[in-house]
């Protein structure tokens, strides 16, 4: 179990043992102009670790949409990144408005973004369902005016 | 095909990268969603987009994009070309729009190898 006190919200996370590599990710909500540089920098470290090129495009998709989702929606997150020689997997952990309806946020094209992100490109309501097409496990959980918390697990076969 | 063939070939403007116009082009993508760009181009494509902001350049690094060319002669904003040039992404601006531009070049891909 591991518990981020400085984001003012408790998640319980299975701890993996024999990992290879293991970093936490400090991601600023509403900071578009470092927007990516969390998922550029985590890909290299994948590319250096000589995984799957396969393996690394499904981890840089799903890295990416959830740094862009603190950003657009969280005030403050971070991107935990743990590989292991069987698993890329990421615990994804925001203090932000939560997602009330985790349902109705997983369709394609729902989206709560505003004018500017929508202008930007952003907020086109793919996100999540990019990130769990990209996965092997997604699990998602949040609690409204808390956060949300997302654990994505890739295989690499 | 690289780069340098394709701005030559239809008149592109060259505003960064220009030390990487050799990159191969192998195939291309339209698009100003980002996420839908994210989840469907590919490694080695010219992508051709309106979205003139910074975040084009992460999205181009992240899937390893040959270059970017901008559409309806929009101009790639100060801190975009700053950060293309500090990932050498070429950016390239194009007078014609999405439609004629993702055509010709479709058919430059088709013709030579």
């Amino acid at each position: 179990m591991a518990v981020w006190n400085k984001l003012k919200i408790t998640v319980q996370t299975t701890e993996t043992e024999n990992y290879l590599y293991k970093n936490s990710f400090d991601v600023e909500g509403g900071n578009f102009n470092n927007a990516g540089s969390v998922s550029t920098n985590i890909k290299s470290i994948l590319k250096n670790m000589g995984l799957p090129n396969n393996i690394i495009r499904k981890a840089a998709i799903s890295c990416y949409e959830s740094e862009i989702n603190i950003v657009s929606y969280a005030r403050q997150g971070v991107i935990n990144l743990t590989v292991t020689p069987k698993t890329v997997e990421f615990d994804i952990i925001d203090e932000g408005p939560g997602i009330p309806d985790i349902e109705l946020a997983m369709e394609q094209g729902y989206s709560t973004a505003d004018r500017q992100i929508r202008e930007m490109g952003f907020g086109a309501g793919m996100g999540l369902y990019n990130i769990k097409s990209s996965s092997d496990i997604f699990n998602l959980s949040s609690e409204v005016d808390k956060g949300t918390f997302l654990k994505i697990i890739i295989n690499i076969p | 095909m690289n780069i340098e063939t394709i701005a030559k070939e239809l008149n592109l403007k060259v505003r960064s990268g220009s030390d990487r116009l050799k990159n191969n082009v192998t195939g291309g993508y339209t698009g100003d969603l980002l996420s839908d760009v994210m989840a469907n181009s590919h490694e080695g494509d010219i992508w051709i987009t309106r979205q003139v902001h910074q975040n084009i350049v992460a999205i181009a690094t992240l899937k390893e994009h040959a270059g970017i060319i901008l559409v309806n002669s929009c101009e790639p904003a100060p801190d975009t070309l700053e950060k293309a040039n500090q990932e050498k992404i070429p950016i390239m601006v194009s007078s014609l729009p999405a439609f004629e531009l993702t055509g010709r070049i479709y058919n430059l891909l088709s013709k030579k190898d």
